[in-house]
């Protein structure tokens, strides 16, 4: 058996962060979205967004399907530069930088956006190795420390317990709600600034939706949080802000309270009202 | 009548398991045949003898297959060794870094090159590789090499089985979910990073699948080898020594001189080891890509 270092039962973010490998977290995050237009080969498909997205909070994107929330999601950490076929203008202001602008490293965005994707999908190594890369892409060697990140990730979102018996052993053979909680480990393990969910509870069960909608409620006393979601009670739930698109442009945006229960705007009215999905 | 398409569901069943076992019992009888005609020259010298010795006098007798042997392991490795980390680069490439465009031009150039007849490369290789290596290379290394040998046969294999690993490499690479890469690379990962750490993990028993179906052809190939190789049934001492695979063996001398005694049997003995090895190399492979796949639960 290994050295896991200092175990601890529970693990709180200040606890965690408070021995943060790379850097520490900045007070305040915003996000500004500016005149953002992105055409996938000859589709208009974003169409003049303009958003702000405020700090310690849960912003859901709500909207039809094929109405772009995805495509604005991964905009903001940049991953269409995998997929040439996309054309993007317009500003995306991440602490007070575009991250479209010259100069500006790939990396450093993704390192500050922890991304959880509509399915899990565990990297092709053991539980520890799948928590373990994001610190050790970036740099991380010592291993007491990456044993400590790890754990304490892992216990973050409550899958410690669960698998400490074979943290050795492929993810493969976890519920795909642990699953999805090791993936929320992972990201986090790379301490981003900023945590998107891309429909990220749609494939688990009640249970598991729960233990991750959890979660981002703890999350949100740090991070930012910009979570797709195809669920209107799921925005209902956890959302402080509350964002409604459809074909590629913003309808209306604001507080949850006052969205469900004073939607402005016509389309609103029957999106919410289920006229149309 | 209302069952006649389950009668029609039934005999499809059994017709088609008839044939798959026709295959299986094709490789039965060629290995049984095979066996059968080199049984004489097994009952004359032992076995031991037969594999062990590095005597090759037809004419006196004497039947000594372990240059053959040799060389064929010799020219399949040095195949493989060359092939294999350029395949890897070339299949990671158009995997991951190139752009449609070049995509669109590479594969079919692959896929030409696999086509080309393995007597081209044969001619190629003695215009070009064995000058190339009796004049530039082997003086840095031996006092003397015809040019013709183990390595000219390496080279020359290896060129053949590189568009065959490429195409498959490239398959098993393009199966991967592009969640996974994307995963990766959302964290903040290189190209790179990603490939070293996830792609190639992943594809670990692909890659091995490939490994095995390109050595196994290389085994079995003839004729461009024969051609470079310089058929001195002696056990080379370096690569710049000429070299004798078991296949040009028996395509060098089946159907001739078989007024020897033994000689034929001796051939069909060279035949079956040749099976033989490659049966074996088969079975041992996969029983370590299971091993693998229950391992990393891949």
């Amino acid at each position: 058996m290994m050295n896991f270092g200092v175990v601890r039962t529970s693990s709180t973010l200040e606890e965690i962060q408070s021995n943060s490998y790379l850097r520490k977290v900045e007070s305040s995050h915003t996000i500004n979205i500016k005149n953002l237009n992105v055409f996938i080969e000859e589709h208009h498909i974003l169409k003049d967004i303009n958003l702000s997205i405020p700090d310690k909070s849960i912003t859901c994107i709500i909207g039809p399907s094929g109405c772009g929330k995805s495509t604005l999601l991964k905009t903001l950490n940049r991953m269409h530069d995998e997929t040439p076929e996309v054309r993007i203008s317009g500003e995306v202001i991440v602490d007070e930088e575009n991250i479209y602008g010259v100069n500006v490293n790939v990396i450093d965005i993704r390192k500050k956006m922890g991304l959880l994707a509509q399915r899990p999908c565990p990297l092709p190594m053991s539980i520890f190795d799948n928590v373990a890369y994001g610190p050790r892409i970036h740099g991380l060697k010592r291993r007491k420390a990456i044993n400590q990140t790890v754990i304490q990730y892992l216990q973050y979102v409550g899958l410690w317990d669960e698998v400490r018996g074979r943290v050795r052993s492929s993810p493969t053979r976890l519920s795909i709600g642990q699953q999805q909680r090791l993936c929320l480990a992972r990201g986090l393990a790379i301490e981003p600034e900023y945590i998107l969910g891309d429909e990220a509870t749609s494939a688990l069960d009640p249970i598991s939706t729960k233990k991750i909608e959890e979660l981002f409620i703890k999350l949100k006393e740090k991070y930012s949080i910009i979570l797709v979601t195809h669920t209107l009670r799921q925005a209902r739930r956890i959302a402080d802000w509350v964002v409604f698109m459809y074909m590629g442009e913003i309808i209306e945006a604001g507080k949850t309270e006052e969205f469900f229960n004073n939607p402005k705007n016509k389309l609103t009215r029957e999106y919410l009202s289920g006229s149309f999905s | 009548m209302r069952y006649i398409r389950v009668v029609k569901d039934r005999t499809a069943r059994h017709l088609m398991l008839g044939i798959a076992l026709f295959s299986l019992l094709l490789l039965l009888v060629i290995g049984i045949t095979l066996l059968f005609k080199a049984l004489p020259i097994m009952r004359e010298k032992s076995l031991g003898t037969l594999l062990t010795s590095g005597n090759w006098k037809p004419f006196k007798g004497d039947f000594g297959f372990y240059p053959f042997i040799i060389s064929t392991l010799y020219v399949s490795a040095i195949a493989i060794i060359i092939a294999l980390p350029l395949s890897l680069l070339t299949s990671i490439y158009l995997n991951t870094y190139a752009t449609k465009g070049i995509r669109k031009i590479f594969e079919p150039v692959i896929d030409l090159l696999s086509g080309i007849p393995p007597v081209i490369y044969g001619v190629w290789g003695s215009l070009a590789i064995v000058p190339l290596i009796a004049e530039k290379i082997s003086p840095h290394f031996v006092e003397f090499s015809s040019g013709y040998s183990v390595l000219a046969g390496g080279l020359v294999l290896a060129i053949m089985i590189l568009p065959l690993l490429v195409s498959i490499l490239t398959e098993v690479f393009r199966s991967i979910p592009k969640e996974m890469t994307d995963a990766s690379l959302a964290m903040g990962a290189t190209k790179w990073q990603t490939v070293k750490k996830v792609i190639l993990r992943k594809s670990l028993t692909g890659i091995i699948a490939a490994i095995v179906l390109s050595v196994s052809r290389a085994f079995g190939e003839t004729i461009a080898v024969l051609m470079v190789c310089g058929n001195i049934p002696l056990i080379p001492k370096s690569v710049f020594d000429a070299c004798y695979p078991l296949p040009a063996l028996i395509a060098n001398n089946y159907g001739e001189m078989m007024s020897m005694p033994g000689y034929e049997s001796a051939l069909m003995l060279g035949a079956f080891l040749l099976f033989f090895i490659i049966l074996i190399f088969n079975a041992v492979s996969r029983l370590t890509l299971n091993q693998i796949e229950n391992r990393y639960s891949l």
